[in-house]
């Protein structure tokens, strides 16, 4: 860890990742309110297509996996950071981004195919809220997948020395708190209509 | 009195001159500067706006402002009070406060601060500028569905609201997450959390309730602009979507909001109060406490804003008894003021009389606030001018009077100079008679059937009396506000040289200088008490006003957070073109700032 960080700090935490956890906290407050909404608007749609006509569960459980493994990955490039694993590093910064990209594949896919069977934003409320709720959480992938990105130019540079494993480790609550995210609406969309 | 002007003007901060300093800037003492003066000029703004409203109602029958402008001016008056008056007023104190109360020498995150305050000038002037379109949002500060859908208001007025709300939420969830690992990360040595002063620990619960509030209100923004701009059904009746959906989502935030803006008024009385009766604060733990219960039994009354939609009676009984609730911690507070008075040996300056005022005025709108958690009699109110009588009388009465103690208080150590006592007991008692003569008469109006939010109201109503005696306490504020501003004008030309420590007050903040240095502690000083500058003065005064040896290393000024700024304001604004790309265009600048923002070296 980087003791120069955190040795001043009144709690012995490293501030950025103290204010990080502080944004997670207000992060879950927002997706809190987009998956309470699809919840209380379950049914509510007067017009099809409705959930069960559509959704695609076994499609969606392999890109659910492929964001799970995301996390897999980024705990061991954070390891490989954290050693000064430059190789290592390099190999799980990449697959991460890469799973992200891979899940982000799945969800245009997916929207594609819900256009193509007639689901807007404008078709019913089932339509304004599953593309609001799952279009949020794919924003937040896009924005993790270019910064996890950009970490892994900084580690080809050699710019991602162990004394930086901070800003890795920061990026990867980020990552993970998206995963769990998915993992709820998951849960609440797919597996319990 | 020369040498106490050469002593106190010595040790003026060193910084750069010019406006291209404040631009960059990342001090927190700065950034307080920017956020006390924007705020105390849309302090003015929305007063005009109240004037207006008055000098309309002041006789029945009247057609100086018709229909239109009047329902632009009171969803105006109500939008700017609370989100660029009240929030960033509260904020300015956080900024320039908290860290020298804790002994830090900035935020946690100084350049995230100056985005914070960015964000917020270009999302109120964003607000603002519809004025000049002659579309300023007339749909209520609330903006109740399905009133705000395109259906029912077609133009500019309610996007100009939606999307200028939308920029200064994220402004406000990003100064949540600063002020909460600041006060809980940089405290000095010694500075438990227990005995942080009273302001910084409402300042923490204050950001912890941004933090949860905001979301939920972005949420519901987000909601209402894809259903104006892009057609989704969140709130449109005919396709099964519930518009009291939006109340709900919008008093999830809106009632912790009311704490939002009173808690921070609390925290600065608690730590004037002691100052001027030369007594430490009465049940400082219990204090503690009862702010942390007010804040969290907050979260959980935001239905008793909704009684007149039929919730039923088992929401109805719990949202009344968890309203009536929250009663129990907020007089635990007005009884510790009370009791930090009895038989201290008070001075009456101006901090004081404002002090005194809080606590009578706001225990009246607590009152009341009682009265309207009783869902039948709310039935009764809602809607009338009882309900505004009552608001007024918690933020005029709460939320203004303990600005403006903080104003009296802080400013000497802001500008170095004193506010004069004349002036500011004029100031003090025309806001006081002209507040109580506008807002106790709302009561009877109210009561006697005035409506809220229409713009005239019938002679046979037999209200003008009352209303003109409303309008008359409305000019009367007022002027006070005017005398204010003057009073503020003259101390920064002319005003007595303040001295570190004008009041003989406890906290740290005054063992500095004033102005404080850049630096605002020489040496990081070690605390051992909660009133360091009663218990050991000059130990404290030692420490923060040693001149460093070698230059104490401090944040660089940064240009992109203001550029990072425009590109969030832009994203929002540009929705405004109802082309479906150009947000896009906001978005790319707002990634080209962020990106050279976190590759740009942090210090000096």
């Amino acid at each position: 860890m980087d003791h120069a960080a955190t040795h001043e700090t009144a709690t012995g935490l490293p501030t950025w990742k103290l204010g990080f956890w502080t944004f997670i906290g207000s992060e879950t407050l927002f997706f809190g309110s987009l998956i309470s909404t699809y919840m209380v608007y379950k049914g509510a749609s007067r017009v099809g297509p409705y959930p069960h006509e559509i959704l695609d569960i076994p499609l969606t459980t392999i890109s659910t996996f492929v964001l799970l493994m995301s996390s897999f990955a980024m705990v061991l490039a954070l390891a490989g950071v954290q050693q000064g694993n430059r190789k290592q590093a390099l190999i799980w910064l990449a697959t991460t981004a890469g799973l992200g990209a891979t899940f982000l594949g799945f969800q245009a896919y997916e929207f594609t195919a819900f256009y193509r069977h007639g689901l807007t934003l404008s078709t019913n409320l089932f339509g304004s809220s599953f593309f609001i709720l799952t279009g949020f959480h794919g924003a937040h992938v896009i924005v993790g997948t270019i910064w996890l990105t950009v970490l892994w130019v900084m580690a080809l540079r050699g710019r991602l020395a162990p004394s930086d494993a901070l800003k890795v480790e920061v990026a990867g609550l980020y990552w993970h708190f998206v995963d769990v995210v998915w993992i709820a609406i998951f849960t609440l969309i797919y597996l319990l209509q | 009195m020369a040498t106490a002007e050469t002593t106190a003007l010595r040790t003026a901060p060193a910084y750069g001159g010019g406006i291209w300093s404040w631009i960059t800037t990342v001090d927190h003492k700065r950034i307080g500067i920017l956020y006390g003066a924007t705020a105390l000029f849309f302090l003015l703004v929305g007063g005009l706006e109240a004037l207006l409203i008055r000098l309309q109602l002041a006789v029945p029958d009247a057609d100086l402002i018709g229909p239109e402008l009047y329902n632009q001016l009171f969803t105006m008056h109500g939008t700017t009070m609370v989100f660029l008056v009240g929030m960033p007023i509260a904020v300015a104190f956080f900024n320039y406060i908290v860290p020298l109360q804790i002994g830090a020498r900035d935020v946690a995150f100084p350049r995230l601060n100056a985005l914070s305050y960015w964000i917020f000038l270009f999302g109120a002037l964003l607000m603002n500028v519809s004025f000049l379109f002659g579309a300023a949002p007339n749909a209520g500060w609330f903006g109740y569905a399905p009133l705000t859908s395109d259906q029912y208001s077609p133009g500019l007025n309610v996007d100009f609201w939606v999307l200028g709300l939308q920029v200064l939420g994220v402004a406000s969830i990003m100064g949540g997450v600063n002020f909460i690992t600041t006060i809980i990360n940089l405290r000095a040595p010694g500075m438990r959390m227990m005995r942080l002063p009273l302001f910084t620990w409402m300042a923490l619960l204050t950001s912890f309730l941004l933090i949860t509030a905001l979301p939920v209100f972005a949420v519901a923004l987000f909601f209402l602009t894809f259903d104006r701009f892009w057609g989704t059904l969140f709130f449109v009746p005919s396709a099964g979507g519930d518009p009291i959906l939006w109340q709900h989502l919008f008093w999830l935030f809106g009632h912790p909001e009311v704490y939002i803006l009173i808690l921070p008024a609390f925290g600065i009385i608690s730590d004037v109060l002691p100052a001027f009766t030369r007594k430490p604060l009465f049940g400082y733990a219990i204090m503690v406490y009862s702010g942390i219960l007010i804040a969290f039994i907050g979260w959980g009354v935001w239905a008793h804003h909704m009684f007149a939609t039929g919730l039923g009676p088992i929401a109805d009984s719990f949202f009344a008894a968890a309203t009536m609730i929250i009663a129990i911690p907020t007089g635990v507070k007005i009884f510790n003021w009370l009791a930090t008075m009895w038989g201290g040996s008070m001075r009456f300056d101006t901090p004081l009389l404002f002090c005194i005022a809080l606590v009578g005025m706001f225990t009246i709108g607590g009152i009341s606030g009682v009265h309207h958690a009783a869902a039948p009699a709310n039935l009764q109110q809602t809607d009338t001018y009882y309900v505004v009588a009552h608001f007024h009388y918690v933020l005029v009465g709460g939320l203004i009077m303990g600005i403006f103690a903080g104003l009296y208080y802080w400013l000497p150590k802001v500008t170095g100079r004193m506010l004069d006592e004349r002036l500011g007991k004029w100031h003090f008692w025309l806001t006081v008679i002209g507040a109580n003569l506008t807002f106790f008469p709302m009561h009877f109006a109210g009561l006697l059937g005035m409506p809220r939010r229409i713009f005239t109201y019938s002679s046979e109503l037999n209200l003008g009396g009352i209303n003109m005696v409303i309008s008359i306490g409305g000019f009367i504020m007022a002027i006070g506000t005017l005398i204010f501003v003057y009073n503020l004008w003259r101390s920064i030309r002319h005003g007595a040289v303040a001295g570190d420590n004008p009041w003989n007050a406890h906290t740290l903040e005054w063992a500095t200088t004033s102005p404080p240095a850049e630096y605002n502690f020489g040496r990081i000083p070690e605390v051992r008490s909660r009133e360091p500058m009663w218990d050991y003065p000059d130990e404290m005064i030692a420490q923060a006003q040693y001149v460093p040896e070698r230059p104490v290393h401090m944040p660089s000024p940064s240009f992109w957070p203001i550029f990072t700024a425009i590109g969030i304001t832009l994203t929002c604004a540009l929705f405004l073109t109802e082309i479906w790309w150009t947000p896009l265009l906001g978005l790319l600048w707002t990634a080209v700032g962020v990106i050279s923002w976190s590759f740009e070296p942090p210090e000096r």
